[in-house]
């Protein structure tokens, strides 16, 4: 097949078709492109303001490498003024966080910023490790979610940053989107689609990368040439997130704007007043003052569950209230 | 029987599946030997499958899904996104270099 062209510059030859525009383009007009949508989905969604400390939610793996390379990018062009930070979780999986760890480390060293590891054994006195042998194979990500994202926001607090950015991308917030259909999860579903979050006692949240394609975040790695981390989580096979995935997978080699038009879909999705109504209003955590839609925030649930050696009690209804009952017999 | 050699290059965690290697030169036969292609100039597809059949080590499925690369490997040829090349069906060349990235991991 002949060279084609790039169809932005003309000029020099096209090394990648982008799956949002079907568009062939060369690899100054890729680097261009990727990063100018990047800047733009920040500044359009008001992300930032000058002397904000960051924290950018690093594992080591593709998206947050490639995030980090590209926040201190946009920050030194456009000066965004953003003081930026390395945040990352050590769950204490081993043969998985222990190499990708290093990768931050090389991270911090290339991009000179700060970095900062909280784990969950300083946090919660258990790894994941020692979850899983309590609990077996099933309800491994309910766990880990839950931890990551508290251990996420204590290590923010504890570096007094203002907002942390994940690497959440297109791929990730569509196969959210079709795992909360579902699963029935309405409430996720409303909210799942937004590009920053933020609840009272809870650190700013968003994500710059969510109309990024995952297949453009490999690309501009590769021809970049940024080495990332690209284990897989052990217990991931097993994990939903995997069925929704390859289902994408599928979508997308059919039609490489499913993705996109996914996330559309969600954004679109309006609760009807009825159905808002039936969600749980959100408050403190009676435990640790946790943001939480019920009495004990689900980490708090999941430990008690995991102390009181009924390990998988947390996830039901009825289990959640009988760790309630015996919370309170404790702590009266 | 003519050979093409050809620089292959695994990453995104594609090299654990090929004895952890991520750079392999090989020399394949130039024209599908058997089969429905019998006669046909190599091309990706038949690569993909002489690799799977000679190189790889463990889980066919996690590099093959009916008949080509499975969905969410991405594959470069010559520094090149395949979808510009006519993706499976790129009559290989000697010397060319093919890189499959595997996406299908943590981020």
């Amino acid at each position: 097949m002949a060279p084609k062209s790039c169809a932005l510059c003309q000029n020099s030859k096209a090394i990648l078709r982008r799956p949002k525009t079907g568009q062939h383009i060369c690899k100054h007009c890729f680097f261009t492109v990727f990063e100018t949508e990047v800047h733009n989905t920040i500044t359009q969604a008001h992300l930032f303001k000058p002397g904000d400390r960051v924290a950018i939610g690093a594992s080591g793996g593709k998206d947050s490498t490639v995030l980090a390379y590209v926040m201190k990018t946009l920050n030194d062009r456009y000066q965004y003024g953003l003081n930026l930070f390395l945040l990352s979780v050590d769950e204490g999986i081993t043969g998985y966080r222990d190499d990708s760890l290093e990768t931050v480390k090389r991270n911090q060293e290339q991009y000179d910023m700060p970095l900062k590891i909280v784990s969950y054994e300083e946090l919660y006195g258990w790894t994941m490790d020692r979850v899983v042998s309590a609990i077996g194979k099933k309800n491994n990500c309910t766990f880990c979610g839950v931890f990551r994202r508290q251990a996420l926001d204590r290590g923010a607090s504890g570096l007094g940053v203002d907002q942390i950015v994940t690497g959440h991308n297109a791929d990730d917030i569509a196969e959210t989107v079709l795992m909360n259909i579902m699963r029935g999860d309405i409430g996720r579903l409303g909210r799942c689609t937004a590009i920053c979050t933020q609840g009272e006692d809870r650190i700013r949240r968003s994500k710059p990368f969510k109309y990024a394609y995952e297949k453009e975040i490999v690309m501009y790695a590769y021809f970049k040439k940024l080495e990332y981390c690209s284990i897989e989580c052990i217990y991931f096979p097993d994990a939903y997130r995997c069925l929704a995935r390859a289902f994408l997978k599928d979508l997308e080699a059919a039609r490489p704007s499913a993705i996109i038009d996914i996330i559309h879909s969600g954004e679109a999705f309006e609760l009807k007043e009825e159905v808002r109504a039936t969600q749980k209003s959100q408050h403190s955590c009676k435990g640790c003052g946790y943001m939480s839609s019920d009495v004990l925030c689900m980490a708090c649930f999941l430990l008690e569950g995991l102390e009181r050696g009924m390990p998988t009690a947390a996830i039901t209804d009825k289990g959640r209230r009988e760790l309630e009952a015996r919370w309170s017999t404790r702590t009266t | 029987m003519a050979h093409l050699k050809l620089k292959i290059e695994f990453g995104g965690g594609l090299e654990l599946l090929f004895s952890n290697q991520r750079t392999h030169f090989v020399a394949i036969p130039s024209t599908v030997p058997q089969g429905d292609n019998k006669g046909q100039p190599a091309d990706i597809n038949f690569l993909t499958h002489w690799l799977r059949d000679n190189l790889l080590k463990e889980r066919p499925e996690l590099f093959i899904d009916t008949g080509t690369v499975r969905p969410g490997i991405l594959v470069l040829v010559n520094d090149t996104d395949w979808e510009l090349e006519g993706e499976g069906e790129y009559k290989l060349r000697e010397d060319d270099e093919i890189v499959f990235i595997s996406t299908l991991h943590g981020g």
